[in-house]
């Protein structure tokens, strides 16, 4: 008898938690995926990431949530293994019935991701810079093209102000984002008739951490005569390292400027900023902007992850700005519908903790402010250097041949991501 | 009557005077400051050069406000404040008149931006302040900033403090600079001289410095044949500077592989256990330095510089009391299994790793590196080495050292010698093999953590700090020897020295790709590594 109650009970309480649990998230809420490395070597950059979107849904459900609904965060951890988070996006669209994703930050990993959205006609929200040369009907790309950040970067140190720069080491972590980027560079800097032999590119494994070598590489290159830049290209947790190695071995940014396309103030939070005093990075937003949105998201961030500490960088301004875009488009729409809201984001606006109002293009990439700012001994950025306002992305980089007439517009009569002439 | 009118009036007229000359300074002073509120980076460089040539003694402190981003400019009447934090309260002042700012609120201040570019042009001004200061660091500095941007301008200066100085080190550095000037001069005579004395000195700098006056001067001029000469000996010199260089890379590199390995040498190579969670024995040694500056930065900040120090002993007991209850509670019952061993110190090793990612979050932590392991020292000219190597290639070989003894000279390393090469044997001599197998194994993951504490200085502390090392680690052993120390202390140099001359040409990637194809094709003909063990103990 006691057998048996204990066993009926035990059946009635595993019944009870399903059939409360189980209906109560088919119905009542709206779920968003988040699909964010929380371990691994790229964990340093995408846990924030993970947690803005979690603030951010947070703070949509204090407001009454969307459609009458409130969120619910859907997280997974693809562990910076890049097929596995095709394996998690899968499970998002398939399983969960996710509305939306967020997420992926190296090129890599949504490299890996895309067929799946495509194939099930998801929707990912991209928040990071990456090298462009890509559109999707199921992706919004709320980073960086290159046209948006690094080449700009170069340009800022070929001018008197920042240094004129006239050779150039490309460094890199090993895969798809900086040998692309770097592809366009090479291509923009022979267009301002910088000599083969003046550009040294060099790339290292995700995770590298004996850099000695390749930082001495640095000072070598830079004995010849000409005043040299490194444009950085390096991902993740090898940062460290890197910039640990730039200090020991006293590369200056008065003597060698480093300016970086994935290192903000995240990045910098584990190391000691004073020997890096002066090394750049570029970037469409920095903490140390000064406006109303800007003071209210860093407040709200810093209040959320409970640590006055806590630094907000470009890639979380990305989300913000996405997750806000995403949530007036399926206000507009009327639903969560891929398709009614692919077709509602076009032309949103938001106002961005970057100070400008930031529209959806038809090409799924946002117009953006480009700045560059100079490391600071408190690990913050200080801008030496703004675009008067946003700069339209271009989805397929005018700098390399083969581009020639490509365009990205999901709009009529284009309706197309890579095509040099319209659909219909 | 007449006579004291006279008197007060010349006494009047000198002090007029003196009034005037003073604002003549004044505003000239003025002037240059007024250049800071235009916010353009030209204009405050030109403001700076003004405020260098016009050697005002007011100017240095402002020069060196806005070298640390205190410079600001009060948006009412665009007056120049310099801005100085005390104790978390923030004073300023006027630069031109010194009068204090009442409280200094930051929205009425607009701050004078700096880059890169008013940087150098800072360092250079502030230089010549510098020349004369009692502190020699401060002159070197200051010559060096000096020797950065050359100047010919700069030469009087230059050679003026040169007569005073009698630091033979400073003189060093400001006798570069003056080459440096001399070598812009526009006489033939001072640039040939310039030229000279550049030419000793084999640095990156020196050399970009010479070609451009090579570039420069006529093709043919005796200029031109010195500057030439001078770039082909310094080339000689820097490359043998850069051998030197790649070579004690390759050391610091091998000793971060000795470090790794030694403990696996005592596990594996000495007990036989194949353990996979060696690596995280690793990770746990960093982990303790972070939480054990955590407690110095908590409790005793007066100790921080030494909490590395304090954090090797503590990480020496954390991981080998976790080897010694992985020893204890599971290795044991698999003695004889390696492959059991093998999963089950895999399966370890997640546990591990996800325990630390629980208790720690799985974002990196942050270890500071004490001031005596960071910069670099220089030992010849243009021969530099990073500090925080040669104190790691210093630390690998204590550890390797006291290894060495603990094995060959105490009563423990006797007893665990006897029980790994004939354990029946010295059961039934009295030895209580089960107590030396747990001090064993704990002693190899002890000395894994110490090494954590080394690797927590150049890597990342994450959960995954191990698992990068783990491979090479079975690399080294098997490379050098498994069971013998002396292979492994040569066998973590050759692969660290030829992984290192290999780097520049095969890039990091490729590099260590030929090495591990060089080991595998090595182990092919010597299977027992470079010093195999001769006699019994080769079939222990």
């Amino acid at each position: 008898m006691l057998q048996l109650t204990r066993r009926a009970a035990l059946a009635g309480l595993l019944a009870g938690t399903v059939l409360a649990g189980a209906p109560a998230f088919a119905q009542d809420t709206i779920k968003v995926g988040v699909l964010h490395s929380l371990s691994g070597t790229m964990a340093i950059s995408e846990t924030t990431l993970k947690d803005t979107i979690l603030m951010m849904i947070d703070d949509q459900n204090k407001k009454g949530g969307l459609l009458g609904k409130k969120l619910e965060a859907v997280v997974v951890d693809p562990a910076s293994n890049w097929p596995l988070f095709a394996e998690k996006a899968r499970e998002l669209i398939q399983v969960q019935k996710v509305a939306v994703v967020f997420g992926c930050w190296t090129s890599v990993s949504r490299k890996s991701v895309l067929p799946v959205f495509e194939e099930l006609n998801g929707l990912l929200f991209y928040p990071v810079q990456y090298e462009g040369e890509e559109s999707s009907r199921n992706v919004f790309y709320t980073g960086a093209a290159p046209n948006q950040q690094a080449i700009p970067a170069v340009e800022y140190l070929m001018s008197k102000d920042g240094g004129e720069a006239k050779r150039w080491v490309l460094l890199g972590t090993d895969y798809v984002y900086p040998r692309t980027t770097n592809k366009i560079l090479r291509a923009f800097l022979k267009s301002k008739g910088v000599a083969e032999a003046d550009i040294m590119e060099e790339y290292t494994p995700f995770g590298h951490s004996d850099w000695q070598t390749i930082v001495r590489r640095v000072k070598q290159f830079a004995s010849q005569g000409k005043k040299t830049a490194v444009v950085s290209t390096i991902n993740g947790d090898a940062n460290v390292p890197f910039y640990k190695e730039l200090g020991n071995q006293g590369i200056k940014a008065t003597d060698i400027p480093v300016v970086a396309f994935s290192v903000g103030e995240e990045e910098l939070a584990g190391i000691d900023t004073k020997p890096l005093l002066g090394h750049l990075a570029a970037w469409n937003y920095f903490q140390s902007v000064k406006n109303g949105t800007n003071t209210e998201f860093v407040a709200q961030w810093k209040a959320f992850i409970k640590n006055p500490k806590r630094v907000t960088n470009d890639p979380m301004e990305a989300h913000y700005i996405g997750f806000k875009m995403w949530a007036q488009a399926v206000r507009q729409a009327g639903s969560t519908n891929v398709d009614a809201v692919r077709q509602a984001m076009y032309g949103q606006k938001v106002k961005s903790p970057s100070g400008y109002d930031i529209t959806m293009h038809t090409n799924h990439h946002l117009a953006k402010p480009v700045m560059i700012g100079e490391i600071k001994a408190d690990g913050q950025f200080e801008i030496v250097w703004q675009t008067k306002g946003p700069i339209v992305a271009e989805a397929w980089s005018p700098h390399i041949a083969e581009n020639k007439g490509k365009v990205a517009d999901w709009s009529y009569p284009w309706v197309c991501g890579n095509c040099t002439k319209p659909k219909f | 009557m007449r006579v004291a009118c006279l008197r007060a009036c010349a006494l009047l007229l000198i002090l007029v005077t003196a009034a005037l000359g003073r604002d003549a300074r004044a505003d000239a002073f003025g002037d240059a400051l007024a250049g800071f509120a235009r916010d353009s980076y030209a204009d405050t460089i030109a403001a700076v050069e003004k405020l260098s040539a016009l050697g005002d003694p007011r100017a240095a402190p402002v020069l060196r406000a806005l070298a640390e981003g205190n410079l600001y400019v009060r948006k009412s009447d665009q007056a120049v404040v310099v801005a100085r934090e005390d104790g978390g309260k923030t004073e300023a002042a006027e630069a031109a008149t010194g009068r204090p700012v009442g409280a200094f609120k930051a929205d009425e201040f607009d701050k004078v931006r700096v880059n890169n570019r008013v940087r150098a042009a800072v360092q250079a001004a502030l230089g010549t302040f510098d020349l004369v200061h009692p502190d020699a660091r401060t002159r070197i500095a200051a010559a060096r900033a000096l020797f950065r941007s050359p100047d010919a301008k700069n030469i009087p200066l230059l050679e003026k403090s040169l007569e005073a100085e009698a630091d033979a080190a400073v003189r060093a550095e400001k006798e570069l600079a003056l080459a440096a000037s001399r070598v812009l001069s526009d006489k033939a005579q001072v640039r040939l001289e310039g030229v000279a004395r550049l030419k000793t000195a084999a640095t990156p700098e020196a050399r970009n410095l010479l070609l451009r006056v090579a570039g420069e001067a006529e093709k043919g001029s005796a200029l031109h044949a010195a500057a030439t000469d001078a770039i082909a000996s310094m080339d000689s010199q820097i490359r043998l500077a850069r051998n030197a260089e790649i070579f004690f890379q390759g050391l610091s590199l091998g000793s971060v592989l000795l470090l790794a390995a030694i403990g696996l040498a005592i596990t594996f190579g000495v007990m036989g256990v194949i353990n996979m969670a060696h690596g995280e024995m690793v990770m746990l040694g960093a982990y303790t330095t972070f939480v054990v500056q955590q407690a110095v930065r908590a409790w005793v900040p007066e100790l921080m510089e030494v909490s590395v120090l304090i954090a090797v002993p503590v990480a020496f007991l954390v991981s080998g009391a976790v080897g010694i209850g992985l020893e204890r509670g599971a290795i044991r019952h698999l003695y004889g299994r390696p492959i059991e061993t093998l999963l089950m110190t895999w399966g370890v090793s997640m546990i591990l790793q996800q325990a630390v990612r629980v208790a720690f979050g799985s974002t990196n932590r942050e270890v500071t590196s004490p001031s005596w392991m960071s910069g670099t020292m220089e030992i010849a000219s243009g021969i530099a080495l990073t500090q925080n190597r040669v104190v790691i290639i210093l630390f690998g070989l204590i550890v390797f050292g006291l290894v060495v003894l603990v094995t060959k000279k105490t009563w423990f390393g006797l007893q665990m010698r006897a029980v790994t090469q004939n354990r029946a044997m010295a059961a039934s001599m009295g030895i209580r093999t089960g107590r030396v197998d747990a001090m064993t194994f704990g002693l190899g993951s002890g000395i894994a953590g110490m090494a954590g504490v080394a690797l927590a200085q150049i890597d990342n502390v994450s959960p995954n700090l191990g698992q990068g090392y783990i491979v090479d680690s079975f690399m080294v052993v098997v490379f050098g020897g498994v069971g013998n120390l002396l292979g492994l202390l040569l066998g973590s140099s050759i692969l660290g020295v030829v992984n290192k001359f290999l780097e520049p040409f095969a890039g990091a990637v490729l590099g260590k790709i030929f090495v591990l194809v060089a080991i595998i094709v090595f182990i092919q003909f010597r299977p027992r590594g470079l010093f195999a063990l001769k006699g019994r103990a080769a079939e222990a």
